[in-house]
């Protein structure tokens, strides 16, 4: 299934507020998590992620740290801070307000049947 | 896996940061952050079961294009396409901390520079009296040292180069000082012109962090004078600017500024300037094109276009050229733009080329200078005959020679190369160690010139 670029970019940066919530993270560490959280079938680029991830930083809403685990490389790490946590929460209202119509939606509308997965990816 | 193919994967990452280190849009630590991405796919693919070289194809791929990369990157950190001109670009690169003290050092070099000019009228030598004529001989001597001093510290030079420097501004100190040249003789005039020059290389020998053999450095030093030339003129037109602005606000609310500004704006800045712009140059070096060079692209037709035209002249009204004391001048300066727009060419001339275009531009330019040297030659020669030596005819025909004999040989130089007979660093190694001539010569005007005339 192909997500629209538009969806992407608007859902990208809840789900890494999300996911540095859980706690701090790296970029490919990140990347894979999303990829396991939406059953493979949100792919994001490294030209989303890094850029994002910088961008966040900048607004305030994560902050960055390199560290060196004995015997391996130097790795950058992301936090979430408390300005980013408020906008995460900020970010759940929007988007339960958003599912929310979207439902209401979906349940008047006869002509689209409720989302039901796919058989072959029920498995999933 | 093996050794060797681990040996190898490191070697493509090597290639990878390599091509990605090109990218301005990509910083250092951008670099190291996708790097690491890069290693950890790779990992987890030859854990797959992937060969490593597989592994590190696919990660690469899945990378992305790196221009589309790039793009990412440049939308998010727009500024750097800008280039940070004053703030030190990389706050997590290793030399953070040096980088940090960098611009307190400057100030303080600066500052230095500034209270220097002030020092002497704590003695009661005022600048605006009859005393101008001891500024003009020390000019050099209140900027220069704090900014070879801001070099020391910034190439960590060891002890003895900082003795030699600290000697040779001594000697340029004794020299403009221990003379007893009058302010109106011709000896006077030529100390505060090549006194300058000859702690400007000083300056240089700061620069290169006291490794002047190396001709690499030596070619940085000139790229830097003709940068440092550039921003200092922008900061002099700022400064213009500035000054207008205090005088005449000053004057509106009844307050006279001239004072205030002749005897404090003016030469303190001016002093301030000379190791800033220097702090500018460093700041942004390898971050936007260098400057000297784009001009130099733009002024060599236009030069070559005018000498040739001038050749013409003097051939069809078949006149030598007529020399008066100031069009003396005005032909030295003219070599010198001359030889600056070779030196500039040369500089920022990526040294594999081939000869193109602009090469027998510069050819051209450089040919019509010499003819003109000549004919400026036979002049003085005229007329040193029929007058005698005095300072002021012996520095211009020594100057002259000086000049003449690069040109000359630049030219030949210049010649092989277009003909694709010479490498084009002969005539790069012949330009840097050209320097020393130049040093040598300033020196000998200073030092020599007014025992040699007696004081005239």
């Amino acid at each position: 299934m192909h997500i629209t670029k538009d969806l992407v970019a608007a859902s990208a940066t809840p789900l890494v507020l999300g996911i540095l919530a859980e706690g701090e993270s790296y970029g490919y560490a990140i990347l894979k998590q999303v990829n396991e959280l939406s059953g493979g079938r949100l792919e994001w680029t490294e030209g989303l992620l890094y850029p994002l991830l910088h961008r966040l930083e900048r607004l305030g809403h994560v902050e960055s740290y390199w560290q060196t685990p004995p015997g391996g490389r130097r790795r950058k790490y992301y936090r979430i801070t408390d300005q980013g946590r408020a906008e995460l929460v900020e970010q759940h209202r929007q988007w339960a307000a958003v599912v929310d119509a979207l439902r209401g939606v979906w349940n008047t509308t006869r002509s689209i049947n409720p989302i039901v997965a796919p058989a072959w990816e029920a498995g999933r | 896996m093996t050794l060797d193919s681990d040996s190898d994967l490191e070697g493509q990452i090597a290639q990878w940061r390599a091509y990605t280190r090109r990218r301005r849009e990509l910083h250092h630590a951008d670099t190291e952050e996708l790097e690491d991405h890069l290693r950890s796919r790779i990992t987890e693919l030859t854990e797959a079961g992937l060969r490593t070289d597989e592994a590190f194809l696919i990660a690469v791929k899945r990378m992305g294009s790196l221009d589309e990369l790039s793009r990412e990157f440049a939308r998010e950190h727009s500024e750097r396409l800008w280039k940070q001109l004053v703030l030190p670009g990389e706050p997590d690169a290793p030399a953070a901390a040096r980088t940090r003290r960098e611009l307190p050092v400057m100030v303080l070099c600066a500052a230095l520079a500034a209270l220097a000019i002030k020092v002497p009228s704590w003695f009661g030598l005022d600048l605006a009296d009859e005393d101008a004529a001891f500024y003009a001989r020390n000019l050099s001597l209140f900027a220069l040292p704090a900014l070879a001093a801001y070099f020391a510290w910034q190439r960590r030079v060891g002890v003895r180069v900082v003795g030699a420097l600290a000697a040779l501004f001594a000697l340029g100190g004794v020299a403009a000082n221990a003379y007893p040249l009058a302010g109106d003789s011709q000896s006077f005039g030529l100390t505060a012109i090549h006194l300058p020059l000859a702690l400007w290389l000083v300056v240089g020998v700061a620069y290169v962090g006291g490794d002047w053999r190396s001709e690499r450095r030596r070619m940085d030093f000139i790229r830097f004078t003709g940068e440092w030339v550039i921003y200092f003129s922008l900061l002099a037109l700022g400064g213009g600017v500035l000054t207008a602005f205090t005088a005449g606000t000053f004057r509106a609310i009844g307050i006279d500024a001239e004072g205030f500004i002749s005897s404090w704006l003016l030469p303190c800045g001016g002093m301030a300037a000379v190791v800033v712009s220097a702090w500018l140059v460093e700041a942004k070096q390898s971050v936007i094109e260098n400057m000297a060079p784009v001009l130099t692209r733009v002024f060599t037709p236009l030069f070559a276009a005018t000498l040739v035209a001038f050749l013409a002249a003097v051939a069809w009204t078949t006149s030598g050229i007529d020399v008066e004391r100031d069009v003396l001048i005005l032909f030295d300066l003219l070599l010198v733009v001359v030889l600056g727009l070779l030196l500039y060419a040369i500089s920022a001339r990526d040294a594999v080329a081939r000869p193109g275009l602009f090469d027998r531009l510069q050819l051209a330019l450089v040919v019509s200078a010499l003819v003109i040297d000549v004919l400026v030659l036979v002049a003085i020669t005229g007329r040193i005959t029929e007058w005698g030596f005095s300072p002021n005819k012996t520095a211009a025909l020594g100057e002259n020679i000086v000049l003449l004999t690069n040109l000359a040989w630049s030219a030949w130089l210049f010649l092989g190369f277009v003909r694709g007979r010479t490498p084009f660093a002969r005539l790069e190694r012949w330009q840097t160690r050209y320097l020393a001539v130049y040093a040598g010569w300033a020196w000998v005007v200073v030092l020599a010139f007014p025992l040699v005339f007696d004081f005239a």
